[in-house]
């Protein structure tokens, strides 16, 4: 069993109260941090850490924290990216609906660490129940003495309020959730300035996701060193897995960063195998905008070493081969999946969401969906498959924020290592919308069950 | 469509306004715009919809012009702009949920309503319609009913039928305030 740090408690009955989360050790990290440490040493625990922002970008906590500004009489601000939106990812709707105080905690510890005096989360508006846990949470650590003034007697102050988005992916950007913050819509910002120098109000700034700031609480606790001991080179500490799609139990694990792709699908301990006894045919492993693998390269890397989950392993072969943790949404497709449908279904996705500022998304993500939309429906040319993979690469690098990118790459992907399903559409098209294309030729690693032929 | 056509008045309740003073409160002096969000949930909470009297109200609270709440209320998937069900019945239609069901749960419920997606029944109670990932993808199919945003996961078409029946039966016991 790997260690769990976060999700230690997580079936301890009433862990969602104060009361148990403090006798199960709770607050301690508040404690400690605010009685025995200064703000620079919260710092340099979690830059010893290597804890890497769990969202998506996975750009090392402790550096970015860094990076705040502190300019004389200006305030400064941290928010919690809970915007959670990225399709394959419900890991920060679950911690905070089981163990809402582990993020109180951790925000408590990490404004301190960057001298904020009040501290904003700001979750997806369809998380309503979740906010009303968080308030109820908030409250609950106010009365304790935990949030308000003076806390524990150390002269700090902190208020702590959650915020509702109303329903937009983009603003889990964090330009565009400070946006958002604002009372304005979720488009993202020009950068530079970064937030660390002009955020929220103009002011210095640090957006953190969820589980980046509830792992700030074990890292206090037992030292950044000793979260660094868990995982495999830059790839530290525990991860929370999002995993989903058709597998025996699908669900949030926390995993040690390091077991390998087989023993997540596989084990009993995590997923449990794919469901219903079919075969797997292509992975998602970090949320919809990484690229999908199908399974053969997403359990073994080109070199034919063991894939492993951890950000350099999952990336290993750039794009032409790997792919990227991201939010560690993990979606597994099998084998009766059809991947034009699934990308197309991602293409409606990106465009329905894109915010419309930049050209090449506005416009790219709707041509995108408009062409797959039609090879899925069996009226698509074989240069359609050409036009896709152009007006990707137009998309990519050219938009102010990344999502142009997150759009790209699904469709990119899919083509690079599904091309002949992507031909059966154009070629078979009766058949295409009949039948689903089955398992690619190279699709899968184990030994071949006997199926009708695809031509 | 914004209806701005809509003329009926609208007076937030004394308790309304005092859960917006509380909002406006958590933001810094002059950045009480910030408060528009959570006030306009609290709006859609109430009435059901925005129309645009209630969100020239609300800019008239916020002291902010009526388009910067238009600009936000379009913005926002979350808003309505017209009149829907007392239930909304809001079905993930994203990735994780399309590769187990989500189609047929949403064609069931259409079958099941009797109306397309995006209208109201007859009787004023339902309407539904697919929007993009609810962050629930382990526990596909899921949909979610506002203004508490309750959700309803690993959805099956019998599921479907008993909430629909469920939330049928609920109202017929409870008479409605007009």
């Amino acid at each position: 069993m790997g260690r769990k740090l976060l999700l230690e408690h997580i079936n301890v009955p009433g862990i969602n109260t104060f009361e148990v989360y403090r006798e199960k050790g709770g607050y301690r990290a508040v404690e400690k941090s605010l009685k025995t440490m200064s703000p620079e040493d919260v710092v340099e625990e979690v830059k010893k850490s290597g804890l890497r922002g769990r969202g998506g970008a996975g750009f090392p906590t402790g550096m970015k924290w860094s990076f705040l500004a502190k300019p004389e009489g200006k305030p400064r601000y941290l928010v919690c990216n809970g915007d959670e939106s990225e399709p394959g990812t419900f890991k920060d709707r679950y911690l905070m609906t089981h163990i809402p105080h582990a993020l109180i905690e951790g925000m408590i510890v990490s404004s301190f660490a960057l001298g904020a005096n009040t501290s904003y989360i700001y979750l997806r508006g369809e998380m309503m129940p979740q906010i009303r846990i968080l308030e109820k949470a908030i409250a609950e650590a106010k009365n304790a003495g935990f949030l308000g003034k003076n806390i524990l007697g150390s002269g700090y102050d902190l208020e702590l309020y959650v915020q509702p988005g109303g329903g937009a992916y983009i603003c889990g950007e964090e330009t565009a959730l400070i946006e958002s913050l604002e009372g304005k819509r979720g488009n993202p910002r020009i950068k530079p300035p970064f937030p660390a120098i002009s955020g929220l109000y103009n002011c210095p700034t640090v957006v953190n996701n969820v589980e980046s700031i509830a792992a700030t609480v074990p890292i206090i606790n037992d030292g950044g060193d000793e979260y660094a001991k868990i995982g495999i080179g830059r790839s530290t500490g525990t991860k929370l897995i999002s995993a989903s799609g058709n597998l025996n139990k699908p669900g949030v694990y926390e995993i040690e960063l390091g077991v390998t792709v087989e023993e997540f699908i596989y084990s009993d301990e995590y997923c449990g195998g794919i469901a219903n006894g079919k075969r797997l045919k292509a992975v998602v492993a970090g949320g919809s905008s990484v690229p999908i693998l199908p399974a053969n390269l997403i359990l073994k890397t080109i070199n034919n070493e063991s894939r492993l989950m951890t950000y350099e392993s999952l990336a290993d072969g750039g794009f032409a081969t790997g792919t990227m943790l991201g939010s560690g949404g993990f979606i597994a497709y099998d084998e009766d999946q059809c991947i034009v449908r699934n990308t197309w279904n991602f293409s409606r996705f990106y465009h329905h969401e894109s915010c419309g500022q930049c050209s090449p998304c506005r416009e790219g993500t709707g041509w995108m969906e408009k062409v797959l939309h039609r090879l899925e429906y069996g009226h698509g040319k074989l240069s359609d498959i050409d036009l896709l993979v152009d007006v990707s690469k137009k998309i990519e690098g050219n938009t102010i924020c990344p999502l142009g990118d997150a759009a790209a790459w699904p469709v990119a992907s899919a083509i690079r290592h599904f091309r002949d399903e992507f031909e059966w559409h154009v070629t078979q098209p009766q058949e295409a919308v009949s039948r689903n294309y089955g398992l690619a030729n190279y699709a899968d690693p184990l030994p071949k069950v006997e199926k009708v032929a695809a031509n | 469509m914004l209806k701005l056509s809509d003329t009926e008045e609208v007076i937030f309740s004394p308790e309304l306004i005092t859960k917006f003073n509380e909002i406006v409160s958590r933001y810094p002096e002059g950045k009480q715009k910030s408060a528009l969000l959570p006030i306009l949930h609290l709006v859609q909470a109430e009435y059901s919809w925005l129309s645009a009297t209630a969100m020239d109200k609300v800019a008239d609270y916020l002291d902010i012009k009526p388009i910067e709440v238009y600009e936000v209320a379009t913005f926002y998937t979350m808003f309505f702009l017209k009149p829907l069900g007392k239930y909304v019945l809001e079905v993930c239609r994203t990735g994780p949920c399309h590769i187990v069901g989500a189609d047929k749960i949403m064609k069931h419920i259409e079958q099941k309503l009797g109306v397309k997606e995006g209208e109201v029944t007859e009787d004023g109670l339902f309407s539904w319609r697919g929007v993009e990932c609810l962050a629930a993808c382990g526990m596909a199919p899921v949909l979610q009913i506002g203004p508490e945003y309750t959700y309803y996961e690993n959805l099956t078409e019998v599921k479907v039928d008993e909430l629909i029946d469920s939330l049928r039966s609920k109202t017929a016991t409870k008479p409605e305030n007009s």
